[in-house]
């Protein structure tokens, strides 16, 4: 979306025809516009905002099957979810997970850019390697951790064995199940959030570091006062970013639990694609996919409105 | 001028014009067939081979094979193209998808199509244990082609190492248990390094439990689909056996066990013993370092497995002509001698008696004795669970199962709520 801007203004300084045509110039510059407009349009009302229409209104009708037809039954299929415990199972769950994986994502990833910002040995290296997580699609992610967590023999066991400590079946037991996961999605995302981080604090002016030094500020005073600050808006950026992928992202738990140990690690999307794609339940789908919308439009909202104003823009 | 500018489409408005009209003098009857598998691969090529056999022996039908992923992903695939109206012709899913299959009202039966004595033969030349789940209603609606049932692999090398006879599996829960005490291997902290056995319980455990069930002389389901028997006491005492295995016996490591990665568990030799399908056995043949044995499930009350795996379905909206053209494939594609192929080149059950008396299959069991433990078990073998709404159901008893392994729930409670979801789920359908 927002690269389509410059490349729409861009187009039209050379293409000023209308004006020679004569008639309104206004009413032609408006036409233009939404001509400019219509491509992004139509893509965004075809996949973004129709499909949100359509899920809504189904979720007040019945799910179609063979020759019976959708009916209307208003908010039959909200009293359901209600009284279902799987949904408040996966809602839990998620809820865990997002609070989780959210803040240790963040402060890892900024960790590993203040660390890979300085002057160390092997500084290309490590900026590899931190962000070589964020290359591989996730299936690879999971298929590589599902032999990491493999009992016995899996990574993770061979190197507690070591120090004496058992095996352990790290995604069959509905203890550690979630846990597991998160630690892949951390894994997964903190390099690439790393990325901004490192932008935004290469751009940072080092008159601030020299000026805090002479002032005779700690590095930690320095960090709290000045760096994380103008930090912020980054941070926005990447919160968001970690929020979405936090309800988007369920590729892991396919592969590697299905959801399972009886539901312990099912995702409140994980839930909606098997209601909708497993049980053919499309409008209990639709109901589920409603809250999960309505849930990321609320949180998405508190942050353009509470922490916007918070946060100091260059 | 408009013209000006669009004349320049002509020729290919022209040439696309032509193109579909040409297409539909030729009439060629192209069917497209979905089949459960990733592309690339040995199997991929098997089947690429028969359609381009069966193009050449009947000209003028075209067969499109489809690679559509697994199992799950192909029955997405097929069933949302069936709702946009433009399903597929020919379909490999689970035996098990029969219901869901009806109740959407995606497939037709076979039976109108069995014109000749010959068809009608055809129809009952398989095992009948596979067709209880290609059969409701006095209706046949799958023909079974990749067929499966859970078989016990084990290792001949930890056998002779923990002093039992290499050559005899545990035939009976009893033994079962009594040998997996020899068999797992402690040191002298507690920590396992060989298991006795592992019977996989992540993402389908119901299908592996009906082998438990079975043996303990009880059924989980209605021929009709329409009623469940989690809570009996016979099914109670099989999870209890189950459960037992990992927490009284401690033979089997606790907790859900990786469908999977349990192959692998025997490969590496952390488990001596492991329940799988059927289907594993040309990966096992492949892949296993040590000599190894293919033995029916261990007996109980009776002796028992489920069956799994794939049939034909032929989906609806065909025209007759396409229908009997789709019919043809199928048959084609189950005669003895390509059932025994298919049977040598995967590991599946070839799926009817004949195709075990044709050569090719009489020289691979002989040097291959294991291929027919599975065949041999079908004597005793049950319908996969499948009920109407059935991916629900099976979730409910799923859930249940992986409760009671991990410890959250007795077996007790754990199948008496799952047959309480089960009634609630299947209602409509009384």
């Amino acid at each position: 979306m927002l690269a389509s801007k410059p490349i729409a203004v861009a187009a039209a300084a050379p293409l000023k025809t209308p004006r020679t045509r004569g008639g309104p110039i206004q009413l032609s510059a408006h036409i233009y516009g939404w001509l400019l407009l219509l491509p992004a349009g139509v893509l965004l009302v075809t996949f973004t905002h129709y499909p949100a229409v359509t899920t809504i209104i189904d979720s007040f009708f019945s799910t179609p099957k063979g020759h019976r037809s959708a009916v209307f039954i208003g908010r039959d299929n909200y009293q359901a979810m209600l009284d279902d415990p799987v949904f408040w199972r996966a809602l839990g769950n998620n809820i865990v997970y997002a609070t989780s994986v959210i803040p240790l994502t963040i402060a890892l990833a900024l960790l590993m850019a203040i660390l890979i910002n300085g002057k160390i040995v092997g500084r290309p290296f490590l900026r590899l390697s931190f962000f070589t997580p964020t290359v591989l699609p996730m299936i690879a992610v999971a298929n590589i951790w599902l032999f990491f967590y493999s009992p016995g023999y899996g990574l993770l066991d061979q190197i507690l064995s070591v120090f004496g400590i058992a095996t352990h079946n790290w995604l069959g037991n509905e203890h550690t199940a979630l846990a597991c996961l998160i630690v892949v999605a951390v894994w997964k995302d903190a390099g690439f959030f790393m990325i901004f981080y490192l932008a935004a604090l290469q751009q940072m002016s080092p008159q601030l570091a020299e000026a805090a030094a002479i002032e005779g500020a700690s590095r930690w005073y320095f960090f709290r006062r000045v760096t994380f600050p103008l930090l912020m808006p980054t941070t926005l950026f990447v919160l968001i970013n970690a929020i979405i992928n936090s309800f988007r992202l369920i590729d892991h738990i396919v592969v590697m639990t299905q959801g399972g140990p009886d539901n312990t690690t099912a995702l409140l999307l994980f839930y909606i694609y098997e209601v909708g794609f497993k049980f053919w339940d499309t409008a209990y789908a639709a109901t589920l996919t409603v809250v999960l919308l309505a849930l990321l439009a609320v949180l998405a909202l508190g942050q353009f409105l509470l922490l916007d104003r918070r946060i100091h823009y260059q | 001028m408009f013209y000006a500018r669009v004349k320049w489409l002509i020729p290919i408005v022209g040439a696309v014009t032509m193109a579909l009209t040409s297409g539909t003098i030729a009439k060629d009857i192209e069917l497209s067939f979905y089949y459960p598998i990733a592309v690339g691969g040995p199997i991929t090529k098997i089947i690429d081979n028969d359609a381009a056999a069966f193009e050449k022996e009947n000209p003028g039908i075209k067969i499109h094979a489809i690679y559509a992923g697994t199992y799950q992903d192909t029955l997405v695939k097929a069933l949302t193209a069936f709702k946009s109206g433009a399903p597929p012709d020919i379909a490999v899913l689970l035996s098990t998808d029969m219901f869901s299959l009806i109740d959407e009202d995606a497939i037709t039966p076979f039976d109108a199509l069995l014109s000749t004595d010959d068809d009608k033969a055809w129809a009952k030349s398989f095992y009948p244990a596979f067709m209880e789940n290609s059969q409701t209603g006095g209706k046949t609606w799958g023909i079974p082609f990749q067929r499966s049932t859970v078989v016990m692999y084990w290792n001949k090398d930890a056998f002779k190492a923990a002093g039992l006879d290499p050559d005899k599996a545990p035939d009976t829960w009893d033994e079962l248990v009594a040998d997996g005490g020899k068999l797992t291997k402690r040191d002298a902290v507690g920590n396992v390094s060989q298991w006795a056995i592992e019977i996989p319980s992540s993402g389908f455990p119901y299908w592996l439990f009906q082998g438990l069930t079975t043996a303990n002389d009880v059924r989980l389901m209605n021929q009709a689909g329409t009623k469940t028997y989690f809570d009996k006491p016979g099914v109670i005492q099989a999870l209890q056996f189950w459960v037992d295995l990992s927490r009284k016996d401690k033979i089997q490591p606790e907790g859900t066990i990786e469908w999977g990665t349990t192959p692998k568990d025997f490969f590496e030799r952390k488990t001596a013993i492991m329940w799988t399908t059927t289907g594993n056995l040309t990966n096992v043949r492949s892949n296993a370092g040590f000599p190894f044995g293919v033995a029916m499930l261990p007996a109980h009350q009776g002796r028992g497995s489920p069956t799994g795996g794939g049939n034909f379905y032929l989906f609806k909206k065909m025209t007759d002509e396409e229908r009997n053209a789709a019919f043809k494939f199928v048959k084609w594609m189950t005669t003895p001698e390509r059932a025994a192929d298919w049977g040598i080149a995967t590991g599946y059950i070839a799926v009817r008696p004949d195709a075990w008396d044709t050569p090719v299959m009489k020289k691979y069991v002989a040097d291959f004795p294991a291929a027919a433990v599975a065949r041999d078990q079908l004597k005793y073998a049950v319908a996969e669970l499948s009920t109407h709404d059935n991916q629900r159901v099976t979730k409910a008893l799923n859930d249940g199962i992986q409760a009671a392994l991990s410890g959250t729930k007795t077996p007790e409670q754990a199948m008496k709520d799952a047959q309480q979801e089960a009634v609630r789920i299947l209602r409509p359908y009384q």
